[in-house]
């Protein structure tokens, strides 16, 4: 197995808001490997933004805190590190693509100029070699004319085009991390095809390890290699993404890979999960998943599922599964 | 029949030259306005016709040109101490000009490096800042300009002082606004992504950002700065005499309003039309600059 560039253990982030105390991420392991795609999924609200901006560090403040747990990156604990070695590892090491291209560009600068931002950030280059790393930046994205592109200011963009800009930010100091989220909802379906099919391109080309996150389940079967399965703080279930589609355990998975819908089955009501997230002001005691569960067992409202390994790569939280 | 886009413009705007200045010309007299009074407090020196200070005292009084008993040997006539209103006018564009800009500039950069730091940082800097901005923005600024001129002695650097010592918070005020909205915005979280700093994200990201609110607000401000330096010179408490400002000019002249309305008329003008022009260019920028304003 290639070497882990990122793991994660018993991660816990909280916002402290008037109303108390939010645990957004409530005890979050996983690990990515080189050249690897792991996906985080989940429903809005379930905290998979806010694990990518904890590894990140970049949490809104003030009342974003990230109370336990470890981030390793390449053997390092980067929650040790200081506000200004943080800095360094930003861009360089680890990048995040963010969800709208419309408003992540700075309408005031060219294209060229944020590229070089980036660059010169974490380099000591001279203009022409800079240059070159933009063109190189965008090259890697398969944005048309870099030449010309790098003149040019958001505004004169197409969205799409956009998000591959902010992709060409993300990836010019060719970081061991990239964090994408949800980086092709703000994109139409066929511009959506084009852009996942660049992220296969950009791991081939320079072995990132890449998080996904995701609401949806299609994109996740498109380019991720493991997945994980997130809901109410928690990753409930992580798998290999073949293994996730043809056997999922946890019945929340089943029920999530059940209201994609799909092409074969006809005139058929799709199926839905009853219910809402639970408020994370509240979180039901148990399981958390057990007020929307159709299998819940008594067990399930008393103590909270310890997670069972199935194999190396399947991890499982839920009592029905032993 | 085709209707096309560009007919539609022409016709709506009237899409010809002339059209075209009668449109902006809320913009075009303003800018030639302080045009013609940068180059006259420019070259004072040079094209006025007497010293500021030269008195001429069989001559004092003398009405303007145009009304019986003047002569053009003074266009807009003399004071109480024969000295040319015209050419006092003049120099006096300089003191207006120079003292209003010179604390303008202060007050805009002080303003916007505590707005933005105060918007950007937030918790205690901001606690802080936004404290201080209200203890300056409680101050009477008249009595605080009196106040100073009176401790520290009338003069060009405490005109300058009294007028930006208080104003710089309207400023901080509006940029914090500013500051907190973008401090939130994605292309900052971007920048700081890609490793930005604190200091980096203030300069590059967020103070461009701001630049049209800015400077819009100062060409507004010109009119009231000028205004204030006028006021101050009005009460005594400006430059010292005999350096004419249109402030004092105006004051000289006020006992004599009924036998030689000239000597403050004339000043006051000026002001008037100063301040005007001020307005009216920073209403013509904000409508520019606003895009839920800008027309097709």
């Amino acid at each position: 197995m290639s070497n882990v560039v990122l793991q994660v253990e018993n991660l816990h982030t909280s916002f402290f808001t008037r109303l108390g105390e939010v645990k957004a991420v409530d005890g979050v392991s996983f690990y990515v490997r080189e050249g690897e795609t792991f996906g985080i999924v989940g429903e809005s609200g379930c905290g998979k933004s806010v694990t990518g901006l904890s590894i990140m560090r970049l949490l809104p403040e003030p009342g974003g805190e990230i109370i336990e747990g470890k981030i390793i990156l390449e053997g390092k604990n980067i929650l040790e590190l200081s506000k200004k070695a943080m800095r360094a590892y930003r861009g360089k090491m680890i990048s995040m693509i963010l969800q709208d291209p419309m408003s992540s560009l700075n309408p005031v600068y060219t294209i060229g100029d944020q590229i070089s931002e980036a660059v010169k950030l974490h380099q000591d280059l001279p203009d022409n070699m800079v240059e070159a790393e933009v063109v190189s930046a965008l090259r890697l994205l398969r944005i048309p004319d870099p030449e010309i592109r790098t003149k040019e200011y958001p505004f004169q963009l197409s969205g799409g085009m956009r998000q591959r800009v902010v992709g060409s930010i993300a990836m010019s100091c060719r970081p061991r991390l990239l964090i994408a989220d949800e980086p092709t909802t703000a994109l139409d379906a066929t511009i959506q095809a084009q852009y996942l099919a660049l992220f296969d391109d950009i791991q081939a080309k320079t072995n990132v390890a890449i998080i996904f996150i995701t609401h949806d389940f299609g994109v996740v079967s498109r380019i991720c290699d493991r997945v994980g399965v997130m809901y109410a703080g928690k990753i409930l279930e992580a798998a290999p993404t073949r293994d996730i589609f043809k056997a999922p355990k946890h019945p929340y998975t089943k029920a999530l890979i059940d209201s994609v819908p799909r092409l074969e089955v006809k005139d058929e009501r799709l199926y839905s999960i009853e219910g809402q997230p639970p408020s994370m002001f509240r979180l039901p005691p148990g399981c958390r998943f057990r007020p929307r569960c159709p299998v819940a067992m008594d067990i399930c409202g008393e103590q909270e599922p310890p997670e069972v390994k199935l194999n190396e790569d399947h991890a499982v939280s839920c009592w029905r599964v032993k | 029949m085709v209707l096309s886009v560009e007919k539609l413009k022409r016709k709506r705007r009237g899409n010809t030259r002339w059209g075209n200045i009668a449109r902006n010309l809320g913009m075009i007299l303003p800018a030639l306005i302080f045009a013609l009074l940068f180059f006259t407090a420019i070259f004072a020196n040079l094209i006025a016709p007497y010293p500021y200070d030269e008195t001429n005292l069989p001559q004092r009084r003398m009405p303007p040109a145009w009304v019986e008993g003047g002569s053009t040997d003074h266009f807009l006539g003399t004071d109480t101490l024969g000295r040319d209103v015209l050419s006092r006018a003049m120099f006096g564009a300089q003191v207006s000009l120079s003292v209003s800009l010179l604390a303008i500039v202060i007050t805009a950069v002080v303003g916007t490096i505590l707005g933005i730091m105060s918007g950007y940082m937030g918790g205690r800097v901001d606690a802080f800042i936004m404290r201080v901005v209200d203890i300056a923005l409680a101050f009477p600024g008249l009595l605080v300009a009196i106040l100073l001129a009176v401790s520290i002695g009338p003069g060009f650097f405490t005109v300058v002082f009294a007028l930006s010592v208080l104003a710089w918070a309207g400023y901080a005020r509006v940029i914090r606004g500013e500051a907190l909205r973008l401090r939130n915005s994605d292309f900052v979280l971007q920048a700081q992504i890609v490793g930005a700093s604190p200091f980096r994200i203030m300069l590059r990201h967020i103070f461009p950002n701001i630049m049209n609110v800015l400077i819009i607000g100062i060409t507004l401000n010109i009119g009231t700065f000028i205004l204030a330096e006028a006021g101050m010179s009005y009460l005594g408490i400006g430059i010292p005499p005999p350096r004419p400002s249109w402030g004092s000019m105006v004051a000289d002249g006020r006992n004599d309003l009924d036998s030689a309305w000239w000597i403050s008329t004339f000043p006051g003008i000026l002001i008037g039309l100063v301040v005007l022009s001020g307005n009216f260019l920073g209403d013509w920028l904000r409508d520019k600059m606003d895009p839920r304003l800008r027309q097709l």
